[in-house]
């Protein structure tokens, strides 16, 4: 069943559709693949007998004459999106065991297409970081190298579909949190346009922008997904008011004549130089393909790290504020009043991440410091995405590397958070202008680890940019192998 | 030395939605603690507010109606904070942008001595935030109860600018704004329940100065009683303080009914960091002319309560003080006019519409016996269990003489404890079908009266003596045995002329 397992969501929808698979059969065989690869510690919940309801649902929906794509597929949910069925904790000590009375638009949105989910995904707490070391439930391992972090906050998310003990799984991108997981684990990692996939039911950590996507094997199943996954949702304020539309649309764009802009600040001193290897070769292979590349400058790119760590900080502060043991979660079990009982709570239920960046968001929100930090920095921001507009007027799409360099090891960042906030250095732009980015694989680096290609898109032009990548898809290999032991 | 009082109100209104400001659950009062509290209201992970259109529509109401400018684009801040009844960790509010910018406030002052005089507050701001939950610590040994049933509960906050120069202004200025979102329908203004809450900022300077003197916050004022009291106390407290060499520490204070005093709460330096940013849950609030014009259209169809009160003053002939009282709530001023002005029966003598006695009669009904049914019933937000028309054609029996005055009372009140307890309101003809069928009508004939009069003269020699002799008392006496001898029927009017002409 090894093939079964390596297939993507479009070949197993296709299987699905001729009868030659059923949803149960394959919800069985990757419940058996996260049994036998339970040292990766991706999952924190899984309910095998929720997942089987679900397949038999689908197959029953299939049998009554329904079609779909994505009916009776399988997939997994990140940590950050709450159901139902699974408990959903946010890799927190602070919501363990919560379960909620809802379902995440996300989540429903996939089961209305008949999806399948196999359980809930580990990741950093709260969303918070960028190895997954920061998750209360211990550390995921990396497929490809056991000694490597598999990024983050998406860790679980990534080693999932990198070992193939799930053919989707759902993510969150704040800073880099798919990106960046993505091309430490050789798979394709999308964060579409702020404000198009619904926030209802993810669990906050910086609300203007955190945004909802997903990993995937390919663009196209990327696309596929998305079809499903995204559009307009009352519930969320800042959903943005568009109809539906078919991500698949742009997949067979030819890349003759696109003009593919390369910015220079992307390929600076720190950017090692295995990573910088594969990301020239990927942009010379586009070349090949007839794409036309194009120097572009973001000049304040660089400032997005400062600017980010202000914002995201002082946004989670605030979010994380309801975790008080008053209503639900951890509560301290010996307290002297109600304050002491809220202080101990948070105390003992929040991890050293997200107290950090609780302290650095009541700071720079502060009496005195707000028009020094957080007005300033949302003026950086706006800077940033008017560079990326300026920047789109010569180029259709912007390429370079996702991340400085290939997957570091367990504990070497961790001691040092500022290097630690570095690695986020060339996604944190993309996501304060609120644009469409992925990474794509696109070799290997030192030690075997995965190399990622970044392409960034304009507002909406998800379609588009998921054409670049299934062109470059349909021209090399790389998102096709897959670690050993998977 | 003689002291200035300076005085700034700031008052909680809560919106008359039917759901609350940022999600769906219910805002009606009094249900069981927390079931009223949706997800959105208990804060659970995962969960974004979206905004009521009708809360906004409220606020641009009220903006309209005290002449101010409405934000064509305004911003939500979170105001953070922890406290057990707080479900989030922090306010949604409006802080550097509130949708309504300035507008004043014009109304009359009686002061104890004085005469009366017109006062013109001016309106800093009025911004929409939603009400916290609340901790309940009484009710339980050991242990706080939280009911988040009011959280998120839509509230205008209304601030005034220092303008007001004495409890009794504070007290006119609050009581004006309390008619006045009755008026327009954003607030039920139930100060018992929580819907309509004051705080005041007192401070004291030397008269004649133009610097603010430090001010104290006193909260929660939910009367306008313990409002005067609690301003008067604390502005006594302050000039007895500074007088004695000492200095006002800014600080927020509460006010004991019981003991009439206000005690520190919190000082300045207990003061909070609320760290307010934009809330990035919701966008910017944006608000079209047209919108703006719709809700103008709407407020200016119904009038405002001072301009219907001067119009009822100046055209009617009214007293001023029955005037404001009828425009107290839209609701008694309609029926006031449907009972007499514009009632449309067809049996109604039109000619009444321009009898301005009759008008006032009815005026002093509606002020009179209809609101005090109402405060029977527990406020002014209660039904009224009389038509318009059924108390107009009641008034018009007694205005006619067909009727006493005496017997119109008890048949106003039987009505409307009789059509409470059936839970509907009796037609007009109902009144004369009464008045028919138990013989109430007032002896109108002369001759009769003068018999009677005759007869009680006769007997009475002695009190006839009296009343020559210039005890009035004698005469009311003479009166009372007449009309008791009709059984109350007598025109009373009639009786004290023939009475007059008798002995005259």
């Amino acid at each position: 069943m090894a093939d079964l397992a390596h297939a993507s969501v479009a070949e197993l929808g296709r299987l699905l559709e001729a009868g030659q698979v059923s949803a149960l059969e394959l919800a069985d065989l990757f419940l058996g693949r996260i049994e036998a690869q339970r040292d990766l510690n991706a999952f924190l919940d899984v309910r095998p007998e929720v997942t089987r309801a679900q397949a038999r649902a689908a197959d029953a929906r299939r049998a009554a004459g329904e079609r779909g794509a994505l009916l009776g597929v399988p997939l997994a949910h990140k940590d950050i999106f709450v159901t139902k069925d699974w408990a959903s904790t946010a890799a927190s000590r602070m919501l363990e065991g919560y379960m909620s009375p809802f379902d995440a638009a996300v989540v429903e949105n996939l089961a209305q297409a008949g999806m399948v989910c196999l359980g809930k995904l580990n990741c950093d707490e709260f969303a918070m970081g960028s190895s997954n070391e920061n998750s209360a439930y211990g550390n995921v391992l990396n497929p490809w190298d056991k000694d490597a972090v598999p990024g983050g906050s998406s860790g679980g998310s990534s080693a999932a579909v990198a070992a193939r003990i799930a053919p989707v799984a759902t993510a969150t991108d704040t800073g880099g949190s798919i990106r960046e997981p993505a091309a430490f684990t050789g798979i394709t990692g999308t964060k579409p346009t702020y404000g198009r996939p619904s926030r209802w039911g993810m669990i906050a950590f910086a609300s203007s922008l955190d945004t909802a996507g997903l990993m995937t094997q390919t663009a196209e199943d990327c696309a596929l997904v998305f079809n499903a996954m995204l559009g307009y949702d009352a519930r969320d304020s800042t959903s943005v008011y568009r109809p539906r539309e078919d991500y698949t649309r742009g997949l067979n764009a030819p890349l003759q004549g696109l003009r593919i802009g390369v910015p220079k600040e992307f390929f600076g001193a720190g950017l090692a130089p295995d990573v910088e290897k594969a990301v020239r070769e990927a942009l010379k292979d586009y070349e090949k393909l007839g794409a036309r590349l194009v120097d572009i400058s973001l000049p304040n790119a660089e400032l997005g790290i400062p600017v980010y760590y202000v914002v995201a900080p002082a946004e989670c502060s605030s979010n994380l504020s309801r975790f008080d043991g008053v209503r639900y979660g951890h509560r301290a079990k010996d307290y002297t009043d109600l304050i002491d009982m809220m202080k101990k709570s948070r105390a003992e239920g929040l991890g050293a991440e997200p107290k950090r960046r609780i302290l650095i968001g009541a700071y720079v929100l502060s009496h005195g410091y707000y028009d020094a930090y957080y007005l300033k920095a949302q003026k950086v921001r706006r800077i940033i995405a008017d560079e990326f507009q300026q920047a789109f007027k010569q180029c259709d799409v912007i390429a370079g590397p996702v991340t400085t360099s290939v997957a570091f090891g367990f504990g070497e960042k961790a001691a040092d958070p500022l290097a630690m906030y570095l690695a986020d250095l060339y996604t944190v732009p993309g996501s304060l202008a609120g644009i469409p980015s992925m990474s794509i694989p696109c070799g290997f680096g030192a030690r075997g680890r995965p190399v990622g290609l970044q392409l960034m898109a304009n507002y909406f032009e998800e379609a588009k940019m998921l054409g670049v990548a299934h062109q470059y898809q349909l021209a090399t290999d790389w998102h096709r192998r897959v670690p050993g032991g998977a | 030395m003689a002291w200035e009082v300076v005085i700034g109100l700031e008052t909680h209104a809560q919106l008359s939605t039917v759901s609350k400001i940022f999600s769906g659950a219910s805002t009606a009062f009094g249900a069981a603690p927390n079931t009223q509290a949706s997800a959105v209201d208990l804060a659970l992970p995962g969960v974004l507010p979206v905004l009521n259109r009708g809360a906004v529509e409220r606020a641009i109401r009220f903006g309209l109606a005290v002449g101010a400018t409405i934000a064509p684009r305004s911003i939500f801040a979170r105001k953070n904070y922890f406290y057990p009844d707080l479900p989030k960790g922090y306010q949604i509010s409006q802080y550097e942008l509130p949708v309504v910018q300035g507008g004043s406030l014009s109304f009359m002052v009686q002061p104890a001595q004085g005469g009366a005089y017109e006062k013109t507050v001016q309106l800093t701001r009025a911004h929409l935030e939603e009400d916290a939950g609340k901790s309940l610590h009484e009710d339980f040994e050991g242990q706080s109860g939280i009911d988040l049933n009011r959280a998120g509960t839509p509230l205008l906050e209304i601030v005034t600018e220092p303008d007001l120069r004495s409890a009794e202004e504070a007290v006119a200025y609050a009581k004006t704004l309390h008619s006045l979102v009755r008026w327009i329908g954003i607030c039920d203004g139930n100060m018992q329940e929580g819907s309509f809450r004051c705080d005041a900022n007192v401070s004291v300077r030397p008269m004649g100065s133009d610097k603010l003197g430090t001010r104290c916050e006193i909260k929660n004022l939910n009367s306008f009683r313990f409002m005067e009291q609690a301003i008067n106390y604390e502005v006594r407290r302050q000039i007895a303080l500074v007088e004695d060499g000492g200095k006002v520490v800014q600080e927020t204070r509460l006010y004991d009914p019981d003991r009439d005093e206000t005690r520190a709460m919190r000082s300045k330096e207990d003061a909070m960091d609320y760290r307010y940013f934009p809330d990035p849950d919701l966008l910017p609030l944006e608000i079209s002319t047209d919108w703006i014009d719709e809700i103008r259209a709407d407020v200016d169809s119904n009038g405002l309560p001072w301009k219907v009160a001067s119009e009822y003053v100046s055209r009617y002939e009214m007293a001023p003080s029955v005037a404001s009282e009828l425009t107290g709530t839209r609701e008694k001023s309609l029926f006031f006019e449907k009972a007499c002005i514009r009632n449309t029966d067809t049996d109604f003598p039109i000619a009444l519409m321009s009898d301005l006695v009759f008008v006032r009669r009815v005026a002093n009904w509606v002020v009179g016996e209809v609101s005090r049914k109402l405060n029977e019933d527990g406020g002014e937000q209660w039904p009224f269990w009389i038509s318009s028309q059924t108390l107009g054609r009641l008034v018009l029996r007694e205005h006619e003489g067909i009727i006493a005055t005496k017997t119109a009372k008890e048949l106003f009140n039987e009505f409307w404890d009789a059509d409470r307890a059936t839970g509907s309101c009796r037609p007009p003809d109902e009144v004369d079908a009464v008045i028919e069928k138990r013989g109430l009508k007032q002896i109108s004939d002369t001759g009769e009266i003068e018999k009677i009069v005759d007869q009680v003269l006769a007997a009475n020699a002695a009190q006839i003596a009296d009343y020559k002799a210039g005890k009035d008392k004698a005469f009311n006496s003479l009166v009372g045995q007449v009309m008791k001898a009709t059984k109350g029927k007598a025109n009373p009017a009639q009786v004290n002329a023939l009475l007059k002409r008798k002995l005259g």
